[in-house]
Formats: C-alpha cells, sequence, structure tokens
C-alpha cells in the first residue's frame, strides 16, 4: 500500500474512532444525569435530617423560611441526646443485639454453606433453594406467629428475645451469600487440602474461612445491616424502654402524646445510622467482592 | 516408595455409565507411569480413585502392598499436582510447601529442612515469602510440586499439570520433572492428554480408551509396536497414515494392492505372519516418516504416485499432506529441501518395511 493510499483511508479510521468517542461521551452524560438523580432522591432525606438536628425548637415550630437551610445552628439536640441515660441505653442495646445476632449469623451460616456448599449429601441441592426461599418471607407475615413462640419462651419483651428472632431475618441470606462464595472456590483446593492431610474442619477453618474472606465480611455487613434497622420484631416485642433498640427507642421515647421532639429525633435518628454507614464506607470493596463472586467466577 | 496395584476396577456413575471398565494396572516402584488418553477415556477417574478423590464402583487398589479402598486420600501416603496447582491463594509459597507437614505435626526444624531441600530441587528458594498470586504459571506449578516432594509420599500423582502453560514452558517444565523424578524417584502416576509428553515422561505409558486399556508398554514399544489401531493412531505426531487395501498372494510372495491399482510388496520376513490374511480386505499402517521421496538401498520400497493438497515446511522436514482414494488426510515426512507443491504430482516411496497391518474389523494390529 502506497503512503499516499494510506493517508486517503486515515479519515475514515479518525471518524469511525471519534464516533465511539461520542457515543461513549453520550453513555456518560446519561449516566451522570441518572446517578445525580439517584444522589438526590437517596441524600434529600439524610440531609433533611442533618439540616433539622441542627435546629433549635422554635426554629422547627416556626415553619418560616426554607426548611432546607438552618438560621441559627445549634449543636443541643445531639448534646440532649448523647447525655440522655436512656438514649445511651438504647445504643447499648442495639449493640448487644447486632454484636450477638451478627455472631450467631455467622457461625451457623459458614457451617451451613460450608456443608450445602461443598460436601455432598442426598437433598443437599434442595436443602440450599429452601434455605434462601425462606428469606423470600416477609417478616411482616412471620411476627404474629413468632410472637406466639418468643412468648411462650418467656423472653417478650426482652432483648434475648431480639436475638432469638433476628437470625430468621439473616441467616437464610447469609448463607446464601456464603454458599454461592464457596461453591467459587476450586474444588481441586480442598481436594489438595484433603490429600495434604486436612479434617473436614481444618479445611474449612485453615483454607476456606481465609479464601472466602470477601464473601464473609460481606455477609457480616449484610446481618450487621438487618439487626441495627431491624423495626418490624422490635416493635412487636418489646414495650418497656430498658429494652428498646435505638430504632424504635428514638421513635418512642421521643413523641410525648402530640409532642414530637423532632430536633433530638433527627439528631437521634443519625447517630443511629451512623455505624452502618462508618462500617460500609471501610468495608465497601469487599462487600462488592463478596456480593458479586459467585456471578463471576462461576 | 511402593508400587501401585490395580486390579479389575470399575468406577460407574449414576444411570450405569461406565466411566473405568475393569482395568488391571501393576505399576513397579520408582517407576514413572503415564496414562495418556483422549478426553473422557477415564483416565483422570482412574488417577483420581488412585488419590481416594473418587469412589471406586467395584476392584481393588493397593499401594505399597496395601489395599487402599476404604482409606482416605490423607492417610494414603500419596501426593498430587493439579492441572491448575490449587495452591492456597492465602498462604506464602513457604507455608503451601508447609502445609502439610504441618497437619501432620512433623516437628518445625524438619519442616524447614524440608522446604528448603525442595525449593533448592525446584529452584524457587527466592520465592518462597511470596503468595501464589506473585507467581507466573510455571513458578506456580513448580510450587505444587515442591508441595508434593517435601512431603515425600509413597506415590505422586499428577492430572494434567502442563496442561495450563503455553507450549515453550510445557517443554521446559517437562525437563523438570523428569529431572526430578530421576532425583527423587518417587513412583509416580502422571495423567495427561498430550501423547508428546506421554512418550517423552514415561517408563511406560498406558494408553486408555472408553475406559479400557488399549496398551501398556514403554514409549519405544507404543510407537513400533501398537497393539491395536487406536494406540497406532493415537501415539505419534503427526498421526500414522492408514491406508485400505488388500492382502494378496503374488508370485513369491505377499502384496497389498490398494483401490487404485497400486501393489506394494510385503517384506519376505512377514509372509508366514500375514498369510492367513491373504485374501482379506487390511488396512495397511504406514506412518508419515515412512513415506518418504524416493531413495534408493536395501530393503522394501514401493513407489507411489500423488497429489499433494496442503505442504507444511517445519524446517528440519516437509510435510506432505495428500489422500488417496477413500484414504483422507495421508501424511508423509520429506527432504525439506524437495520442491513439492499442491496440486504438482509428486513420487513418494514407502518403507514397507516398517509397515503396520491391520484388521479393519476388529481394529487390532495382525
Amino acid at each position: 500500500m502506497s503512503a499516499t493510499a494510506a493517508n486517503r483511508e486515515l479519515p475514515g479510521i479518525y471518524h469511525k474512532a471519534g464516533s465511539l468517542r461520542a457515543e461513549r461521551r453520550w453513555a456518560l452524560w446519561v449516566a451522570y444525569a441518572s446517578l445525580t438523580v439517584a444522589a438526590i432522591i437517596f441524600l434529600a432525606p439524610p440531609f433533611y435530617m442533618l439540616i433539622t438536628s441542627l435546629k433549635g425548637s422554635a426554629e422547627i415550630a416556626g415553619m418560616t423560611g426554607s426548611p432546607w437551610l438552618v438560621r441559627n445552628p445549634t449543636l443541643d439536640n445531639f448534646v440532649a441526646i448523647l447525655t440522655s441515660p436512656m438514649f445511651q441505653r438504647f445504643m447499648l442495646n442495639s449493640l448487644i443485639i447486632t454484636g450477638c445476632v451478627v455472631a450467631i449469623t455467622m457461625v451457623v451460616s459458614v457451617l451451613a454453606a460450608f456443608a450445602l456448599a461443598r460436601m455432598r449429601f442426598w437433598g443437599s441441592q434442595a436443602l440450599a433453594t429452601g434455605v434462601f426461599l425462606t428469606y423470600l418471607v416477609p417478616d411482616t407475615l412471620l411476627f404474629i406467629p413468632l410472637y406466639q413462640i418468643v412468648g411462650g419462651l418467656g423472653l417478650l419483651n426482652s432483648i434475648w428475645g431480639l436475638v432469638l428472632v433476628y437470625p430468621t431475618l439473616t441467616v437464610p441470606f447469609c448463607t446464601w451469600i456464603m454458599i454461592g462464595y464457596f461453591a467459587s472456590i476450586p474444588k481441586e483446593l480442598d481436594e489438595a487440602a484433603l490429600i495434604d492431610g486436612a479434617t473436614w474442619p481444618q479445611m474449612l477453618i485453615k483454607i476456606f474461612i481465609p479464601v472466602a474472606l470477601p464473601g464473609i465480611i460481606a455477609a457480616t455487613i449484610f446481618a450487621f445491616t438487618v439487626s441495627w434497622a431491624a423495626f418490624v420484631y422490635p416493635t412487636a416485642f418489646v414495650t418497656t424502654p430498658d429494652q428498646m433498640p435505638l430504632t424504635i427507642g428514638v421513635v418512642s421515647q421521643l413523641v410525648r402524646a402530640d409532642t414530637f421532639a423532632w430536633g433530638q429525633i433527627m439528631a437521634g435518628a443519625l447517630m443511629a445510622a451512623l455505624p452502618p454507614v462508618v462500617i460500609y464506607a471501610f468495608l465497601m470493596d469487599y462487600y462488592i467482592a463478596g456480593l458479586t463472586a459467585g456471578a463471576t467466577k462461576g | 516408595m511402593a508400587e501401585v496395584s490395580l486390579r479389575k476396577i470399575v468406577k460407574a456413575y449414576e444411570g450405569d455409565v461406565q466411566a473405568v471398565k475393569g482395568i488391571d494396572l501393576e505399576i513397579a516402584d520408582h517407576e514413572f507411569c503415564v496414562l495418556v488418553g483422549p478426553s473422557g477415556c477415564g483416565k483422570s477417574t482412574t488417577l483420581r480413585m488412585i488419590a481416594g478423590l473418587e469412589e471406586i464402583t467395584s476392584g481393588e487398589i493397593s499401594i505399597g502392598g496395601t489395599v487402599v479402598n476404604d482409606i482416605p486420600p490423607r492417610d494414603r501416603d500419596i501426593a498430587m499436582v493439579f492441572q491448575n496447582y490449587a495452591l492456597y491463594p492465602h498462604m506464602s509459597v513457604y507455608d503451601n510447601m508447609a502445609f502439610g507437614l504441618l497437619l501432620r505435626k512433623f516437628p518445625k526444624a524438619e519442616i524447614d529442612r524440608r522446604v528448603k531441600e525442595a525449593a533448592r530441587i525446584l529452584d524457587i528458594t527466592v520465592l518462597l515469602d511470596r503468595k501464589p498470586k506473585a507467581l507466573s504459571g510455571g513458578q506456580r506449578q513448580r510450587v505444587a510440586m515442591g508441595r508434593a516432594i517435601v512431603r515425600d509420599p509413597k506415590v505422586f500423582l499428577f492430572d494434567e499439570p502442563l496442561s495450563n502453560l503455553d507450549a515453550k514452558l510445557r517443554v521446559q517444565m517437562r525437563t523438570e520433572i523428569k529431572k526430578v523424578h530421576q532425583t527423587v524417584k518417587t513412583t509416580t502416576v502422571y495423567v495427561t492428554h498430550d501423547q508428546v509428553e506421554a512418550m517423552t515422561l514415561a517408563d511406560r505409558v498406558v494408553v486408555m480408551n472408553h475406559g479400557i486399556i488399549e496398551q501398556v508398554g514403554p514409549p519405544q514399544e507404543l510407537y513400533h509396536r501398537p497393539a491395536t489401531r487406536f494406540v497406532a493412531g493415537f501415539i505419534g505426531s503427526p498421526a500414522m497414515n492408514f491406508i485400505p487395501a488388500r492382502l494378496e498372494n503374488g508370485a513369491a510372495a505377499l502384496n497389498l494392492v490398494l483401490a487404485d491399482g497400486s501393489v506394494l510388496p510385503v517384506p519376505e520376513d512377514r509372509t508366514a505372519r500375514y498369510k492367513p490374511h491373504a485374501g482379506r480386505a487390511v488396512l495397511l499402517g504406514l506412518r508419515p516418516e515412512h513415506l518418504t521421496e524416493p531413495r534408493e538401498g536395501r530393503g522394501t520400497y514401493a513407489d507411489i504416485a500423488i497429489q499433494p493438497e496442503v505442504i507444511e515446511p517445519m524446517g528440519m522436514e516437509t510435510l506432505v499432506h495428500f489422500h488417496m482414494g477413500e484414504a483422507r488426510d495421508l501424511c508423509a515426512r520429506i527432504d525439506p529441501t524437495l520442491s513439492a507443491s499442491p496440486g504438482a504430482p509428486l513420487r513418494l516411496t514407502a518403507d514397507m518395511a516398517h509397515m503396520h497391518l491391520l484388521d479393519p474389523e476388529s481394529g487390532r494390529v495382525v
């Protein structure tokens, strides 16, 4: 091919590349626009909470000016909440419940997922599907029969009743995540461990748990979030403030008849939302890796 | 170190699908035995049964004189190298190699000595602190071998260990494996679908097909004296040519008459062996190197006229692909200095002293 001929073809090549770039630019614009709208929709409520929590009661009740602006910012609501023994009790209850639920969930899920993903036994496939199907039953359908069970065990109005029932929400999904993650670990790895002399428990502890750490962290974050944010079960099973977790404590104890302490409610809600936000911020990469592992590794 | 014995081994899956159909095999102490065959022939299943990773439907496997049918893999005193290396990704090279010894509660000093010795043999001492993800394919395979060596087991099992490597590295690692075996001399069972690997590594090759053993023997014996059409076609690259012919009684000796009427003389020393098949349709088997440019000298040669379809210059030789009547995919090896071009008539010489005669019905070499 002569140099002249090559030069004549160049504009065509550039045109093609240029059109690809234009398409990409257009796609990026659409993506950014959609993400901006989504971000506004999802960030508006917490932003409103933050603004309201920085206002005094008079400013909130005044209903003058834009509700999205603070004229006289104050930290009084946060101080009141943080120094309130009741709020500290709610926080402690939430921490105890969530800590116990996460621990129970992870022990049960990891063992169940390991057995279902790796130990070939009759009905293991059906059992794995069954575990996931239980997750599809909403807690609003379960709380009445569970009320009977928790009541029968004498655990109504107790944080231990919540520790007992929350795993019914967390274990199925976490087991399902872990089955996917364990299944993505090459089978030769356990065969190599078996030949190296490992027993099944050794294989789980020394090989599977370290290799599946991103999946385990993803499941832990899920269990933490579900347990921390649970609302229906504590509303149904707990009645006295000393046993309440944050989610219902803030809304039930900061509303007196028709008087709403909006500033403190918003400050309390923000404080309650802080732990999951911090955890997600630090472990987001593991969470995504854990959730997508089964889908991408076959 | 130990011998491995397989007696009437059957592996059947659900629906009575038999992957391995009652094979018998004796592997001697220190021997390097290669199981070779196409995909689905049962070679990997056989290896996995020796390892204890697959249950045996019937039959008996013994290692070092002990029947191991009901013994779990960890107690069989074997080590296995996998196709995808199967290194523990969260452990360093050192820890990968030491893992089996730690589980067996070896003293720390002994573990350290063995790991360093294996690393020296495999030339991976500088890699001991690295994680598997920081290693190349060849290095990973070396580590996998190191993990096997440190255990000093009775038997090494290799399951297509070179299949994930590129062609150049495969040749290099093949030599490494042979060197290691010459050093440690552990009884080795090696599975591959690559007949070149089988020929170059093995003391004895076991050719498997459809769950049975077609032939067992040293590489040269399999190459020069195949027992069946499958072995004759599977061992050797390019594969042996099979040409339909008729065995006829000639004036003085036997002749092979091809479909186009060409008459090829059968060497006199084969007359007695082939005589009972006179008058029957047979298959003439000739390796490409015995179908060459015309040559002179003592021997039983026969000229064949062909029209090349494809010419493949390989440097040290040229491969000529052609067909003769119904016999397709035939191949000849000729001198690279000779000129040959597709479609241009070419005369070849068949070196009948190296011919094989096959019964087309049974597929067995006569």
